[in-house]
Formats: structure tokens, sequence, C-alpha cells
């Protein structure tokens, strides 16, 4: 029986062998050389044993992995080796002083880093904290109020677009009165995060009928016209050219050199990275945190169960947007420079996939997969060709293979334990 | 209509027209306070369509729907809702359950009966990020007495399972106990023991009286299980091709030629 059927798998293998050979035939066997005007077709007919190998094996390797993860359930149930290592793990971080001398350990690497590596990965990191924030923060839109915004770097480009607007025009008032321009830098952050919530209360009117597709597309939309408003009032903003030398934070006064102003940024990206954390985790497990899981679970029954949607919703794009918004001047300080290109729908996939990849919903989900999308490239340079090929790989396999991505999250769990003397029985505890 | 008894809930001529079709044709009903009634007829019949109007899914298209907390012996003015948001509804005390069971299944047991509760709290964002005593104490508050409805409904061994890894009948009894959870006057009860076993639809007879009786609550159920319909209603209401056919009680409803006609046909 078990034979028969790996039998039926190698028997469509080999018509998929079959079928990609005759498919890649004019991509990969048949040449076309133009010659003084003549078009000299070449087949390189050597090219057809390695298609239908390659694709024989890629498609049975593909089926079988299909049925194995169907089995896996059952597996897993069973102690292999990978549920045994799984539960090791969780008992290994069950003890506390495990649990806090990892966490003091990865602080102290956290805190080190920019002194243990030079300023080349500092700023490969700061970049990608500033993702982890941007992660974070369209975790809650998607993750938590389960609305699918395809246009988030627009809100990035608010906040950083508001450091710069602020450098370009009140900048030089700042200098003429002497003035440190690095005083900019923290007025712009909580005015960059007021300017994006509003934005996203902006954004959240005109989409709050909307959800899956259209609600995808409009916000697509609202991205777009964000980057092409920033391209094309070329007088304020600086058009496609941007805004540059935008200045670093201040820090008592102090000229601080480029290193010195990366090593500063990066603490300062740390301390925020670990705000949105916080912020993050204490809404998750609040009242609004439920209303908005509701939300993305169940619209009709959420609003039956007392729960105004419009509010919902304006919240969710606020919380979003403000995040997004204090990413977007840290990249500004980073990078003193800022365009319009920064800012593409690429971006707001990019950050999409971080959380599909690291699990929808989960704050340790955003943060590995906003580090491992945004590292990975910069230590595998020679690969880079291959990026757009890599991430859609990697997208089917979690999607397939995992689909709560990565680190999913794990629900908050409520003890209760029985009170025999009275009938209103209930103590409640983490 | 003249409304024998204390009516909490009073729908005067209601009509629902989607495109050419008439799903409700004048119909006008009340709820007594305190009692269990029923909405009886066949499939497609517009109950459904009725309770979606009740609770402000859809806005009537002709026709009042009024509630009254207390009932209008009582003295209070009978208050219009139809029209108004389902949550505008459900914050006025009317609660409901979906014929298609709509739980939010990726959230635990305990977590769907909180959502019930929102109303019944206060914190905003700052309080939750700040998490200042009051609303720990709030937090504290909402879970204990989420298990206690739990409790009732003898779900609380479930407390931590997410909903959607639920037996079936454990799901309906969770939509009630969600419902439950926005402490509402009337509630609304679509189809709750479709697809559920004898043995469970008899613990459900009886979780329906014990709302009734202890926690004060009136019901409007439809159901198709005419076992549990004429059990425990006391008045039934019998719709077909959106039109009210009959009402009284279960004894003059199983005599009701109309009714007999509507059901198998003549």
């Amino acid at each position: 029986m078990k034979t028969r059927i790996v039998l039926s798998e190698l028997f469509k293998a080999l018509g998929n062998a079959v079928w990609f050979s005759v498919l890649l035939f004019p991509l990969m066997i048949m040449k076309v050389n133009v010659v003084g005007g003549k078009a000299l077709v070449t087949f390189r007919w050597q090219f057809v044993p390695f298609i239908f190998v390659s694709s024989f094996i890629l498609s049975y390797l593909w089926k079988r992995a299909l049925v194995w993860n169907e089995h896996r359930q059952d597996k897993i149930a069973s102690d292999t080796l990978y549920y045994k290592f799984k539960k090791n793990v969780q008992t290994y971080f069950k003890n506390q002083s495990i649990k806090y001398v990892t966490l003091s350990l990865l602080v102290a690497f956290v805190v080190s880093f920019p002194f243990l590596f030079g300023m080349y990965h500092t700023n490969v990191m700061i970049t990608a904290f500033i993702y982890v924030i941007l992660a974070l923060g369209l975790n809650i839109v998607v993750g938590l109020g389960g609305l699918l915004n395809l246009g988030y770097a627009a809100f990035f480009a608010v906040g950083s677009y508001t450091y710069g607007l602020l450098w370009k025009y009140i900048g030089p008032n700042f200098i003429s009165a002497g003035i440190d321009t690095g005083w900019l830098f923290w007025i712009s952050l909580p005015l960059a995060g007021i300017i994006s919530t509003i934005f996203g209360v902006l954004l959240s009117l005109p989409v709050l009928r909307l959800r899956g597709d259209y609600l995808a597309i409009i916000t697509l939309a609202f991205g777009e016209i964000v980057r092409m408003v920033l391209q094309n009032s070329g007088q304020i903003t600086g058009g496609a050219t941007g805004i540059s030398l935008i200045p670093r934070p201040w820090f008592f006064g102090m000229k601080l050199a480029p290193k010195q102003a990366a090593v500063y940024i990066y603490y300062i990206v740390v301390v925020l990275v670990l705000l949105t954390i916080f912020v993050v985790r204490r809404i998750e497990d609040s009242r609004v945190g439920r209303a908005l899981e509701a939300m993305r679970e169940d619209e009709i029954a959420c609003q039956a169960m007392g729960i105004d949607l419009v509010k919902n919703k304006l919240i969710t794009f606020a919380l979003g947007a403000f995040f997004a918004g204090i990413a977007g001047v840290v990249l500004a300080a980073q990078t003193t420079y800022i365009n319009p290109d920064s800012f593409t729908l690429w971006e707001s996939i990019m950050i999409l996939m971080a959380i599909v990849i690291g699990g929808t919903g989960s704050i340790p989900g955003a943060i590995g997969g906003a580090l491992l999308l945004k590292l990975l490239p910069e230590y595998f340079r020679p690969l880079a060709q291959y990026r757009m090929l890599i991430y859609g790989v990697a997208m089917i396999l979690v999607i397939i293979f995992k689909s709560d991505g990565l680190l999913p999250r794990h629900r908050k769990r409520y003890t209760f334990e029985e009170k025999t003397n009275s009938n209103a029985s209930a103590g409640a505890g983490k | 209509m003249n409304i024998d008894g204390n009516a909490i809930l009073v729908i005067e001529d209601l009509s629902m027209v989607f495109g050419g079709l008439r799903a409700i044709d004048t119909v006008s009903m009340y709820i007594k306070k305190g009692e269990i009634a029923a909405l009886i007829g066949p499939n497609g019949a517009g109950k459904t369509t009725i309770f979606n109007c009740i609770t402000g899914v859809y806005a009537p298209t002709e026709g009042t729907i009024s509630i009254s907390r207390n009932g209008v012996t009582s003295g209070e003015a009978l208050h219009k809702i139809q029209g108004l948001k389902p949550n505008v509804i459900n914050h006025l005390g009317l609660a409901r359950t979906f014929q298609n069971i709509r739980l939010f299944s990726n959230m635990s047991v305990l977590e769907n009966v909180m959502i019930g509760r929102h109303n019944s709290l206060k914190a905003g964002i700052f309080n939750a990020i700040i998490r200042d005593p009051h609303t720990k104490e709030e937090e504290q508050r909402v879970i204990e007495e989420s298990y206690d409805i739990l409790k009732k409904l003898n779900l609380h061994m479930y407390v931590n399972e997410m909903a959607c890894n639920l037996p079936y009948g454990a799901q309906r009894r969770l939509e009630i106990a969600r419902a439950l959870a926005t402490n509402p006057f009337l509630l609304l009860l679509d189809e709750p023991v479709a697809g559920m076993n004898p043995q469970e639809t008899k613990e459900l007879e009886e979780t329906i009286n014990i709302i009734r009786d202890q926690e004060k609550v009136t019901i409007l159920l439809i159901e198709h299980d005419m076992s549990l319909v004429m059990n425990v209603s006391e008045r039934i209401y019998v719709l077909d091709y959106g039109r009210l056919i009959a009402e009284g009680t279960p004894q003059e409803i199983k005599s009701n030629p109309e009714v007999i006609k509507a059901y198998l046909g003549e």
C-alpha cells in the first residue's frame, strides 16, 4: 500500500518534469541571436536533461514535504526529535532564573553592540531596529485589528517628512537664533507621532466600511498618494531630490562626530524599541486590545457585543500610524537625508512580510521577522541578486508549513482557584 | 395592536424589503417582561431577518421597533431603536446569538466572554498603557465575572481553550455566555440547539430556563426543534413568507390549522 502511494507520487513528479521541460523550452532551450538583422535560433538541447532531472527531484521533494506536513500534527504528538527539542526549550525557559539570565545576556549584548562591532554594523542595526518599530506598529493594525494595510510606509514617510520639513523651514531660524539644531529631533519625535496619528485617523475615515481586499487596495492607494504628493510638490518638500543635511539629535550641547552620533542614535532607537514593545504588550492585554482582536475575528459579532467598530478602527489606524511616525523621525536622523523613494510600496510590503513570517499578532514574531528580513540581506550581500526569489520562497514555505509564523503568539492563560466556602468562586491571576 | 401584559419589546408594522423581495411584511409583535417567547416558521420565513432588524444589523424599511427595559406598564416610555447601530442596541440591553456560530474563534473562551463585558468597563488606551490600580482592579473584576458566567453555563473547564477547539454544543453555549456577559434584559437566541444531539438539547433547555429564572432575562428564540419550542416557550409567533400567521400558547399553535398548513402543506 505504502509503496503504491509513493509510486503514484513518482509518476506525478515525472509528469511535472515533462510539463516543466515543455514549459521552459522557449526560455531555456531556445536562444535567439540577432546577427546582422537576421534572427539565428540555436537550440541548447544539453539543458533538457538538467531541467528534467531537477524539476523531477524538486517536484518529488515538494510532494513529500506536503505529505509530511499533513502528518506532522500526529508526529508532534509522538516523541520526535523536534518535539523533544521544543519541549526542552519550553521547560528551559519556564525556569525564572534561566529566563532572567538569558534576558540579561541579551540586554548586555544589545547595549554593548556598538562597542563590540564597528560603525557599519551599528548603522545596520539601527535600520533593523527602525524596522522592528515599524513591524510592531503594523502588527497592531494587521495582527490585532485584522485590517490589512498596504500603505503603511506612508505613515513612515509622514514621520520622516515632519522632521525633514521642520528642519527645512524652522531650522534656519534655529541657526540664526544660535540654538542647537539638534533640538529639532526631540521636537519632531512627539510631533511626528501626533501628525502621523492624525494621518492615521484621516485614512481610517474613508475605509471604515471596508475590509479585506477593498481595504488593502485603498490603503495601497493611500500609500502611493502620499509618496506622489511628496514627490510632486517640489517647492515644499524638495520633490524627488528630497531634503538633505538633516541634523542629528542633540546631546547636551556636544558636537558629535558621525561615529558618536551613530552610537547615540543606536541607543535612542533601542529605547524606542523597548518603549514600543512595552506599549504594544500593555495594549494587547487590555480591554482595548481584546476589542481589536474581536474585530479581527468577526466584525458582526464584535458589533453585536456592543463594541463600536468605528472607534475601534480609528484606534487601530491611529496607533499603528503613531509608531510609524516615530520610526520615520529616527530614519531621517540616521540617514540625514530623505526622499520619497525610501517610502515605496515595497517598504510597506517588506514590513507586512516581516510580520507574516514572524507570526501575525505576535510581538516576538514581529521583532524576529523584522530583524530577519533586514539583517539577512545585509550580511548575505552576494545573494542580493536573488533577494526577491528568496523572500518569495521563504514566504511560501512559512505559509504552508508554519502558517502562524515562526514565533507565533502564545495566548495568555488564566488560572482559577476554587473557593470552597462561596458559590461565587474565582480567584484569578496570571 | 393590543398588548396583553408588560411589554419590553414592541414591533409595529415592521417590513423589510430587499430589492423586490418583501422578506418581512408588516409584522407586529411584542415580548412581555420575563417570558420565554419563540419565533418559528419554515425555512426562509424571515425569522433571522427580524432578529437582524431588532439588533440593528439591518435598518428596517418600514415600521418601528421599540424597547423599554422595565416594561411599558412601569410607566417607562418606549424607546425607538430601529435604525440604530448594533453596538448601540446592545448597549441598550439587547443581546443575541447567531444561527451560524460567530465566536471569536482564535481567542480563548474566557476572552470571548470578557469581550461581552466590554461596555461595562471603562479603561481606554492610556489606562491600558499606564495600568493604574483602578484599571488593574477592573481587569481582575472582569476576569472573575466572566468566569462566573462561564460557570453558570458549565463552560468553566474550557477557560483557556481556544474557542474554535470547543465541541459544537459548547460553542453554542459559549455564544449564549458571551451574550449574557453584555448584561442584557432581552436575549435573542437564533437556533440555539441547531445541530445538537437530544442530550445536549435537554441540557440547553434547562439552561434557558435557568437564565430566565435566575438572571431575570427575557428570552426570544428562533428554533426548528419543536420539542424544545413547545417545552420551553410560553408564547409562540409563527412566521411564513414574511407574514405573521399565528400567535399564541404552544397548545394553540399546535392545533392551529394555518400553522399546520405552513409546515406540512395542504
